[in-house]
């Protein structure tokens, strides 16, 4: 049985009468990158009204929080949340707890999480872009970069022991150190993955009928950006020259030197698809240079040194944000004199981003409310926890 | 003994049976480009598809043959159910149709009216009828969406199509496809993209209009087989399936084997119209009944290859670009190559 | 600006407004503030040169066992500044101005802070349940919260 709760107009008048229809997409379709369902109405193939409809996949994370027997007992829960880039959700969560705790970690520990991050950044950004091709029809560059993918896997799991949900970064420190082979092998990744970046690059974003697909569409202005606090890609590429490693700097990332990529509206306008996805393709080669300069020196260490023996925290609250794949992800951590949680709120990026989805698909056709979707990259797990 | 040989001689039996040729053609030629799709697909993606079955996966094309062909049937409740049935057969109909005027050699055609390219045009229209039953009869709005934007894709590039059609009936000055074929004979220089069997005068002066009309239908002909870029009826990102949502089993089977047919039906009309049909390369050299099916289905075999080349590597238009390329570009580009061609053949 | 200042504009701005202020010694400073002023709290300090605090980074719901609390984290693209508001509701009655006209992205945020703590955001456009099914009863975050037995026929606790 399902409800919808928009009402169709039918309009009125001597000619032909027409009426809006209302259409649901989702909960499962092969375009909505998970379980969303987003009712749509519909004048012709002009989208009216777009109403997402959440809850799929709510997991209960926060109440869970609130049962555990530690902090450190939250992080799989945290892998769990946006399952394609594992990594960096678990950096929100150390970074909120170690400000909280006020934990200083070594700095062999912040060079490998910063290195970890953006091979993250680099696996999430491969599905994002991926999928969005297939979305719009090319389904080559989703193979191409899938293999890619594939060998930032083989990285983690030579680390730690598994390729999807880690359980790596813990409070204070990491759950391994990094094999000897890995230095090696990441030098490797880095010299292939910049062919494969230039192949896709000339197949996917240069392509007439990509450009044509999406270029002014769905834009988004840099004012209604910052209301609607979207954050990462979305915000970069409506021309807001606004990155979290920069701006607000967690851990070392002020030790290196890399670009902030922000739209220019080069295809089309500000702020639209083709933006957002140029973003992120142009992000990874700035990912590969952070990952080339912390490679080339990170510092010796004991990186299980100052993981505590037992949180117990002095009572009060922190947050604590980072820049993830898809945005903000920021964790908002209350502690009462327990070693349970008192209250664990995650600001997930794309459920934010997904708000806004309503204010610039109105006018759109219904092909490009897909290339809308695609662009947001949104993940089900992170967007309803 | 005399029995079975009176009833093969007797005419309607011989027709019947010459009839059905070319559906042993479309079935053999069907899991041949299931596989090549697949397979062509795949290392254009950086992968092996089909492995196990046979070498290298030969045999796959029988096991999904099978696997389709027992599957259940399903009839949603709600859906039409005569309409539903009967729209998978119309869609092969319109396609099969078609294939009564294709020359596959010197010595084979199905029939060989003089009406032959303007009848095909004819039947195969019929498609666009049956996708339509089909996207209705479903009671679904995702087949309803699929099944009106076909709809108005066929139909307009129908029309670039026609025109590209026209001006090679113009120049040859016969619809029949035979003939057509027959004029093109006698070697590479002859077939009609390299400007036709004419004076050399006349023949520079139509070599580069016949290209741009060889475009022209090419494209059009993508879009009538709802192939990418063109596929936005079957956009399976967005339309679930299309108007293919609600078949399963059998009907579905049948779907699929008309895109296929579909797929060398346009490939067989640009070959005959601009690449010579059956004529050889070399002139006299390999010519003959048998030679020249070989090489209709050769060259029939290398549009299809590209088309799905093509498939693999473009991302697809969105239904407003469709039509806008079909009625602001091709046509007026299609009306000015043919007003120049006729000025040239008048001359 | 450092929270010493902001919390001085506010009170200068808000004589009374100002309930509670934690700024030195703590992790995150914050400024507890009237329920029923923080509309024009938000409006202001959006608004305002100095502070411009125009990007809000998280609202949260947080149940204190007798009260119920709301945290606003603001954040200004402009001055680079972080602030920390909190308003507290007794959990009988849970009415918060909602500040949705000011920062669209609380939209969101306060429909699920409704869904999961059964606040009344009053003035917010479309309040209804995001992250759980229309029709469940009860809102699981608070702390005294039981889980149904049956909901829609379905045993809850297995």
């Amino acid at each position: 049985m399902i409800e919808t709760i928009a009402t169709p107009k039918t309009s009125t008048g001597k000619s032909l009468r027409t009426e809006e229809m209302i259409v649901n997409m989702g909960p499962q379709h092969p375009s909505t990158h998970g379980v969303l369902r987003l009712e749509v109405v519909l004048d012709g193939e002009i989208v009216v009204d777009v109403i997402p409809h959440l809850g799929y996949l709510h997991r209960c994370f926060e109440k869970h929080c609130e049962h555990m027997t530690s902090y450190q007992q939250v992080i799989p829960y945290v892998d769990r949340m946006d399952y394609v880039a594992a990594m960096t959700n678990e950096f929100a969560f150390v970074v909120a707890a170690e400000k909280m705790l006020k934990i200083e970690v070594p700095e062999r520990v912040h060079y490998i999480r910063i290195i970890m991050a953006e091979l993250q950044r680099i696996a999430s950004h491969l599905i994002a872009i991926g999928t969005f091709g297939i979305d719009m029809g090319a389904f080559t560059p989703f193979l191409y970069y899938f293999r890619d993918r594939e060998k930032i896997l083989e990285l983690f799991e030579m680390t730690c022991g598994a390729r999807l949900l880690y359980n790596y970064m813990w409070i204070g420190g990491l759950s391994h150190d990094i094999p000897p082979q890995f230095v090696e092998k990441t030098k490797e990744f880095c010299t292939d993955f910049k062919k494969t970046l230039k192949e896709v690059n000339d197949l996917l974003n240069y392509n007439e009928i990509f450009i044509k697909r999406t270029a002014n569409v769905g834009i988004l202005p840099k004012d209604l950006a910052v209301n609607y606090a979207c954050s990462g890609p979305m915000l970069r590429g409506s021309g807001v020259n606004f990155d979290l490693r920069r701006d607000d700097p967690y851990t070392l990332y002020n030790k290196f030197e890399w670009d902030v990529i922000v739209g220019k509206g080069e295809m089309g306008t500000v702020g639209d698809v083709w933006d957002r996805n140029i973003v992120r393709q142009r992000e990874m080669w700035e990912s590969l240079r952070i990952i080339e300069q912390a490679i080339a020196g990170i510092p010796e260490g004991d990186v299980q040194k100052a993981i505590p023996k037992r949180i117990r925290p002095v009572p009060g609250d922190a947050y604590g944000r980072i820049e993830g794949p898809r945005g903000e992800l920021g964790f908002y951590i209350v502690a009462e004199d327990n070693v349970t949680p008192y209250r664990i709120k995650a600001r997930a990026p794309a459920f934010v981003n997904l708000s806004v989805i309503n204010e610039i698909s109105k006018g759109a056709m219904l092909a490009d409310l897909v290339a809308i979707i695609g662009s947001i990259d949104i993940v089900l797990g992170e967007v309803d926890r | 003994m005399e029995n079975l040989i009176a009833f093969f001689s007797d005419p309607i039996v011989t027709t019947v049976l010459l009839a059905l040729i070319p559906l042993v053609f479309i079935l053999v030629y069907a899991l041949v480009t299931l596989y090549g799709e697949m397979k062509i697909a795949a290392h254009i993606q950086n992968r092996l598809a089909y492995m196990e079955t046979g070498w290298h996966g030969v045999l796959q094309p029988i096991a999904d043959m099978l696997k389709l062909l027992q599957k259940e049937d399903i009839i949603p409740e709600s859906a039409n159910k005569f309409l539903f049935i009967l729209a998978p057969y119309l869609v092969f109909m319109g396609t099969y149709a078609s294939f009564a005027v294709i020359p596959f050699s010197s010595g084979f055609i199905g029939s060989n009216i003089d009406l032959g390219i303007f009848y095909l045009i004819a039947a195969s229209s019929l498609v666009v009828v049956g996708l339509l039953m089909s996207g209705w009869a479903s009671n679904n709005k995702w087949s309803l969406f699929g099944a009106l934007r076909s709809a108005a894709q066929i139909v307009s590039y129908e029309i670039p199509g026609v025109l590209a059609i026209l001006g090679v009936v113009m120049v040859l000055g016969t619809m029949n496809m035979q003939t057509m074929s027959q004029l093109q004979d006698g070697g590479i220089q002859n077939w009609l993209i390299f400007g036709g069997n004419f004076p050399l005068a006349q023949k520079l002066a139509l070599l580069p209009f016949m290209v741009i009309l060889f475009v022209i239908y090419l494209l059009s002909s993508m879009a009538e087989v709802n192939r990418t870029p063109f596929d936005l009826p079957e956009a399976e990102s967005e339309l679930v399936q299309g108007y293919n949502t609600e078949y399963s089993g059998m009907k579905f089977a049948i779907f699929y084997l008309a895109e296929y047919a579909n797929l060398f039906l346009v490939s067989a009309v640009v070959v005959v119209m601009f690449f010579g049909g059956w004529s050889s390369p070399f002139g006299s050299f390999m010519s003959g009944t048998v030679w020249s099916a070989f090489w209709f289905i050769a060259k029939g075999m290398f549009f299809v290859f590209l088309n799905i080349w093509l498939r693999w590597t473009l991302p697809r238009l969105r239904v407003d670009q469709l039509m806008y390329v079909s009625w602001k570009v091709l046509t007026p580009f299609a009306l000015a190559c043919i007003i120049a061609v006729g000025f040239i053949m008048v001359m | 600006m450092t929270a010493q200042d902001i919390h001085d504009i506010l009170k200068l701005q808000f004589t009374d407004a100002v309930i509670e202020a934690k700024l030195e010694n703590v992790v995150d400073p914050f400024i507890k503030v009237r329920t029923d002023m923080i509309k024009e709290i938000a409006v202001f300090v959006k608004n305002d040169e100095r502070l411009q605090f125009d990007y809000l980074m998280c609202l949260s719901g947080v149940d204190y066992k007798g009260k119920l609390g709301v945290t606003y984290h603001l954040y200004s693209m402009v001055h680079h500044h972080k602030i920390v508001l909190k308003v507290e509701v007794p959990t009988e009655t849970p009415d918060v101005p909602s500040v949705e006209s000011v920062w669209k992205s609380a939209n969101w945020h306060e429909r699920e802070a409704f869904d999961l703590y059964g606040f009344n955001f009053a003035g917010h456009p479309d309040q209804r349940r995001i992250l759980l099914p229309d029709d469940w009863e009860g809102h699981p975050l608070r702390k005294d919260y039981q889980t149904p037995e049956f909901y829609n026929g379905m045993k809850v606790p297995y």
